[in-house]
């Protein structure tokens, strides 16, 4: 029994089943990569994990217990925190007091201020934002608010962190340092569920893959199986070119 | 967030003004204090709207209810309890009923939220209406009278608790969390924040300083009824004077809503016929320049000077 674990879960709108029958065990400390063409379900399963959506059949559970329709706030102080396919931050509030009111508001136990603010400076040290620590978030480039987004998820405290195409929009050089980042974290004992696109990072730091497509999951391995499998590589990657020779 | 030096120069500032408007009614002729007490009602009125309304970004039309529930409990308790009594127990009707709206549209934003809150307004109006006829057996109510000078005291008294209270929300964490909801509540939500609760409690909040104002201004006016008390034009003067005032900086509200009622009472004595063309000409003049409101001059003044 993993510390996330998904067992058939479905969500439909209206006629359309966006996800449909999903299992998915995710152990403690694990990184798993979710992958799959556009449409394929991977940022609705991350909803429905994180609470903004409603399962319309199967049970989510965390650490054993059921989660499946539970508010989203109560999602995050169990554990489960989670950032956003396009960047969902506080415009006009600064890079500090964001990763404060993560660490406030978003902890299992109350955090006090004096300590929230301790939490938020060493977040911020990890992420690397210290120096724009007052500037508003919306004035800063793409990548630095990748990190804030990062940076204040991780301010709440995570067992599980679902990153929602974060390496979307970066540089070469910025993959290199999410990528140093991302082990980071879950060097710090944090269990990662990824949706990526950029097939390098997914191949270089995932310990499994699970594959959806049409919201359905497609398979299911390491990485090197996923990059050899006929029906990944016709549906997704196109290429055998990830496969190791 | 860092207040420094500016938080002492604006205290002492407010400091003399208060100090200036208590002793207002030993230098200035009797007729100043009851103008003065109108231009006090519009800035409880705006403050408390923007109290909640400012950083959550929720555009609330309902400030007349609240408003008037707490006129109606100074016209139906006044009778019977100490006039201090009788403005807590407005307050507290306003506070209640602002605690029920909140929960019964948990689920509305935007554009169906201010919608929502106008109908009530409208909801309320007639609710009264028909209960006074039915049930009161009557049309309005007259309210017991309180001297000018009490009215005064006790508006400028709820000015300075509602910019107090105020004060210490917008710098403490419930401060930050109201403008997150306003910047992105479904983020918000996710980062353990619990949107709703945090919604339906200072909204209520805001409400208790509406009808505050309400429990003692009846008392100015003296005869109310349905109309009066639930004036959907009180629904859209704070908004308009807070926007004008600008919401971004707490001091906006308060500018707006003593700019514009003073340009009122000032118009409308000079120009009877033309007043509310000036009005509006004015109101659109300063918001086409300056959108974030009066306040965002402040903000040029200072890039202006080379100072950021």
């Amino acid at each position: 029994m993993g510390i996330l674990e998904g067992e058939k879960v479905t969500k439909f709108f209206g006629g359309l089943a966006a996800v449909f029958d999903v299992d998915f065990d995710i152990d403690e400390g694990e990184i798993v990569g979710l992958i799959g063409p556009n449409g394929a379900g991977k940022t609705t399963l991350f909803n429905l994990i994180s609470g903004s959506l409603s399962t319309t059949g199967g049970e989510i559970r965390y650490q054993g217990k059921r989660i499946s329709n539970l508010k989203p706030h109560q999602i995050c102080r169990l554990g489960i925190a989670r950032t956003f396919q396009s960047v969902n931050l506080f415009g006009n509030i600064s890079v500090f007091d964001h990763v404060f009111l993560g660490s406030i508001c978003g902890t299992a136990s109350r955090t006090k201020a004096v300590d929230a603010r301790h939490k938020a400076a060493t977040i911020l040290e990890l992420v690397g934002l210290p120096a724009r620590k007052s500037e508003l978030a919306k004035n800063l480039p793409l990548g630095e608010q990748k990190r804030l987004e990062i940076g204040r998820a991780l301010a709440t405290e995570p067992r599980v962190l679902l990153l929602d195409e974060v390496m979307a929009g970066l540089t070469a050089t910025e993959l290199n340092s999410f990528t140093t980042l991302i082990r980071q974290i879950r060097s710090g004992g944090t269990t990662i569920l990824l949706v990526e696109h950029v097939m390098q990072a997914i191949m270089a730091i995932c310990d499994r893959i699970i594959v959806l497509h049409h919201g359905v999951k497609l398979a299911e391995g390491l990485p090197q199986e996923i990059a050899k499998n006929q029906k990944v590589i016709e549906v997704y990657l196109g290429t055998d070119a990830y496969a190791e020779r | 967030m860092d207040y420094g030096k500016g938080l002492w120069t604006k205290s002492f500032f407010s400091s003399l003004l208060v100090l200036f408007l208590a002793t207002l009614p030993f230098y200035m002729p009797p007729y100043t204090p009851l103008a003065v007490t109108s231009i006090l009602m519009y800035v409880v009125l705006t403050v408390s709207w923007a109290m909640f309304c400012g950083p959550t970004r929720y555009m609330s039309l309902a400030t007349a209810t609240f408003f008037g529930v707490g006129m109606y409990t100074s016209a139906v308790l006044g009778e019977r309890l100490p006039f201090p009594v009788v403005v807590l127990c407005g307050s507290l009707g306003s506070f209640f009923i602002g605690l029920l709206t909140g929960y019964i549209c948990l689920r509305l934003r935007g554009f169906y939220f201010a919608i929502f809150t106008f109908g009530l307004n409208e909801l309320v109006r007639n609710f009264v209406l028909w209960w006074e006829g039915r049930v009161a057996h009557t049309v309005g109510r007259w309210v017991v009278l309180v001297d000018s000078l009490t009215i005064y005291y006790y508006m400028l008294a709820i000015v300075v608790l509602t910019v107090l209270v105020t004060f210490f929300i917008n710098r403490s964490k419930y401060g930050l969390i109201l403008l997150s909801i306003g910047e992105a509540e479904e983020a918000a939500s996710h980062i353990g924040i619990n949107v709703t609760r945090y919604r339906i409690v200072f909204f209520a909040l805001s409400c208790f300083f509406m009808g505050m104002a309400g429990a003692v201004m009846a008392t100015k006016w003296a005869y109310i009824d349905p109309r009066i008390a639930f004036n959907p034009v009180l629904n859209f003067t704070p908004v308009l004077m807070a926007l004008f005032g600008g919401v971004g900086k707490m001091y906006g509200p308060i500018v707006g809503a003593g700019i514009l009622t003073l340009a009122s009472e000032i118009l409308l004595s000079r120009f009877p016929y033309y007043y509310m063309l000036l009005y509006g000409s004015l109101f659109i003049v300063i918001i086409s320049f300056l959108p974030d409101g009066l306040v965002g001059l402040t903000g040029r003044w200072r890039r202006n000077r080379g100072t950021r």
